[in-house]
């Protein structure tokens, strides 16, 4: 998540929960097929949309690399596991590539695309205060829990630091010499207690402001759902329509259940 | 000048206890009881007794977050402005002493309002609110500003500023300077001083150093450690008559400074010297941070004051000094004397060969423990370097008694008190007979008790032909100990 007001673009002042609500109804749409067709056709539609976003281009790659790595590695693993049909091209032990397993990596891996990289790119421009107070305000959930999640989130940089300094002390206290990987349990194990303490301090300082009272709570900013965020939401589900239209329209449709 | 509205000014909270008495769920001492005491609106109460007395616990009632029936049972009464503590969240505001823990949200301004939000402020009147509080605590700093990037000293302010935008009746500090160095400690003490001045707010302050707090206050407290309060008065009428009951409770009494052990100390050979160096933290190629550090030059039996402002690198030059940390340019040499057989630069030695060498004290004593009971902990050196099973042993039986955590070897490290916390983290170090050792902040938010002891342990050490680093802005401290100051 950006640090808060780093940039100006318009797209940034569109509600979370509409960028939210965006990608999973996108998500949804194309869950309910596997072809290559309509995952193909969202990822091109996506590509032509996210420029208007305002998201610099180095941003853009490094944020959406883990994507971009994923997707084939996924299609990889279906082309030589996936289910065989028509023609088998290569045999080896558990290992076929056939017709079938072909088109389905295909379908994958353009489908990890077409709803990995909105998820990522939608969330570039997402400040976790805004997004609280959406889903708390536009989406009624209890602000107990969403305030108390936004809280310990903050905790996460304290966090680092706190790794930091264990794994330090552990070289000071002469037990640093073992690999890295061996140390990781025992580091985990600190940080989870400091983490209990860390957390249980935040929560007194919470409630010394009167968090987890009786009084209705008022809000500060006002999280807003306008004409930006219904078309953040429709320019979703019209990206999911036309994938839909085409896959079906071309015959390549193939329901996921069934 | 009247920074606040007409109805926020003289709304001083009155508190009145009868026999109140606090005790902690599983536990069978009360850590509180038979306190009977009131407080009239405006006054500045100063709140002192030993550690132990429950000094937190009774500022933790009156902010009504000592939690219901599951987490601890009352006796008594305990009211503010005639009204049972628990009804009276938002009269009193709490400020606690650690500034990390304290920050609610990322940005500025929101975290300010944060309180107001919970108290049902309408929004117009709150970002006022937030406004006038930033202004009173001298944070001139945009709205939007991140909280991440603040000073310890400006979190402290804002979380004053969040606890002052609920309009208290009764402000509570809790230790609020003792992590802060001390144009932070000026800072904070400016801005409640502003805000008593303009509000007429009931204060109650907790702080082992009385003298900072001196020129703000009306009225003493002294809780007894056994229930009851052991003096109640004028500040002067109380120190004059309990000053030295009270520095034996490990209080900071004006006048009443603990014992200096004599400067007596003898140099010896280079140990460590540093040359062009510079110091910083750098992540996957990006510097965050670096500075330049004058050449400076560590001799056996010395004892090396590093102090600097917050910020200024202190933790991160004696570290890089210790050999956790690698230099961004230049070096870091130890002598022969101090190699002995590895090599000329500590940050390329193994972590067991920086065992007899180089021991470091972490500021956060929480970050070194390795173990679950005291005992364990100290005999961990002592293995890595491979000593046989009765050299441990000993090593570890004398430290618990010279440190007096004799009594506190089967306990969990996690469960001491600070004091007893900061006392093992430097007897693990010593159980090794490192011939550096590298302290940070060794004397940070310690009450006097604790302060003369570690004083006395580290003048001892240098005496004894040890070499002592210290990052701190503990001035008291520097005089009393150091022999040299490198000044960031």
């Amino acid at each position: 998540m950006r640090q808060p007001f780093t940039s100006v673009h318009p797209f940034d002042r569109v509600n979370p929960v509409a960028k939210l609500g965006a990608a999973l109804l996108l998500a949804a749409c194309l869950v309910l097929t596997i072809d290559w067709v309509s995952a193909g056709t969202a990822v091109l539609l996506e590509l032509l949309a996210f420029p208007f976003l305002g998201i610099r281009r180095r941003v853009f790659w490094l944020r959406t690399l883990p994507v971009w790595i994923a997707a084939p590695l996924t299609g990889i693993t279906i082309l030589l596991y996936g289910k065989a049909s028509g023609t088998v091209y290569w045999e080896w032990l558990a290992i076929r590539i056939s017709d079938g397993s072909i088109e389905l990596a295909i379908a994958t891996a353009l489908r990890v695309l077409a709803i990995g990289l909105p998820a990522v790119v939608l969330f570039i421009t997402v400040d976790a205060t805004d997004l609280a107070d959406g889903l708390a305000q536009v989406w009624h959930l209890p602000s107990r829990f969403v305030l108390g999640a936004l809280a310990a989130f903050r905790l996460v940089g304290l966090f680092r630091d706190d790794w930091r300094f264990l794994e330090l002390a552990r070289r000071a206290r002469g037990v640093g010499d073992t690999g890295r990987l061996v140390q990781i349990p025992g580091l985990v194990f600190a940080l989870l207690v400091l983490a209990i303490r860390r957390g249980s301090k935040l929560a007194v300082a919470m409630e010394a402001r009167g968090f987890g009272g009786t009084t209705p709570r008022t809000w500060a900013r006002q999280s807003r759902f306008g004409w930006r965020e219904w078309m953040t939401v429709i320019v979703g589900v019209m990206i999911g329509m036309i994938a839909i239209t085409v896959a079906v329209t071309t015959g390549h449709w193939n329901f996921i259940v069934g | 000048m009247g920074t606040y509205p007409a109805d926020a000014v003289g709304r001083g909270s009155g508190v009145r206890a009868r026999g109140w008495g606090w005790r902690h769920a599983g536990r069978s001492r009360w850590a509180l009881r038979e306190l009977d005491f009131s407080i009239e609106p405006g006054e500045r109460i100063l709140l002192l007794g030993a550690s132990g007395a429950g000094k937190s616990t009774l500022l933790q009632a009156l902010a009504g977050v000592l939690g219901g029936s599951d987490e601890g049972e009352p006796e008594g009464e305990l009211l503010i402005d005639d009204r049972p503590v628990a009804d009276s969240r938002g009269r009193a505001g709490l400020v606690l002493q650690d500034p990390d823990s304290q920050v609610i949200l990322a940005r500025v301004g929101d975290d300010v309002a944060f309180g107001c939000e919970n108290l049902g402020v309408p929004r117009d009147e709150m970002w006022d609110r937030v406004r006038v509080a930033l202004r009173d605590v001298g944070l001139d700093l945009p709205l939007d500003r991140s909280t991440t990037q603040l000073s310890g000293g400006q979190k402290q302010r804002l979380a004053l500023a969040g606890v002052l935008a609920m309009r208290p009746g009764l402000l509570l500090l809790d230790e609020p300077t003792a992590n802060l160095d001390p144009a932070g400690v000026t800072a904070l003490l400016g801005a409640v001083g502003n805000v008593l001045e303009n509000s007429g707010t009931t204060l109650v302050v907790v702080e082992h150093r009385v003298d900072v707090w001196l020129p703000l206050i009306t009225r003493v407290i002294v809780l007894s450690p056994g229930g009851g309060l052991l003096a109640d008065g004028p500040p002067d009428d109380v120190l004059l008559a309990r000053g030295q009951e009270l520095g034996e409770a490990g209080i900071w009494v004006p006048g009443c400074p603990p014992l200096f052990p004599p400067h007596r100390h003898s140099p010896g050979p280079l140990l460590l010297s540093t040359r062009e160096l510079t110091i910083g933290r750098a992540s996957t190629g990006t510097v965050t941070f670096d500075r330049s550090v004058p050449d400076a030059e560590i001799n056996e039996g010395t004892a090396t004051a590093i102090t600097g402002s917050n910020g200024s690198g202190k933790t991160t030059l004696g570290l890089t000094l210790a050999g956790l940390l690698p230099p961004l340019d230049g070096d870091v040499v130890a002598s022969p004397q101090l190699r002995s057989g590895a090599g000329e630069r500590p940050i390329r030695w193994k972590s067991r060969e920086l065992l007899t060498r180089i021991g470091t004290v972490f500021q956060e004593p929480e970050h070194q423990f390795l173990t679950s009971t005291v005992r364990d902990e100290l005999a961990v050196g002592p293995r890595a370097l491979k000593l046989a099973a009765g050299e441990v042993t000993e090593r570890v039986d004398e430290l618990l008694q010279r440190l007096r955590l004799a009594e506190l070897a089967g306990a969990n490290p996690f469960t001491l008190s600070g004091g007893e916390k900061r006392r093992l983290s430097v007897a693990t170090v010593l159980a090794t007979r490192p011939q550096v050792l590298v302290l940070d902040e060794p004397t940070f938010g310690q009450d006097s008790t604790t302060w003369a002891e570690m004083v006395a342990l580290l003048d001892h050490l240098v005496t004894d032909g040890s070499s002592v680093v210290a990052m701190t802005h503990d001035q008291v401290f520097v005089d009393a100990l150091a022999d040299r100051e490198v000044r960031l």
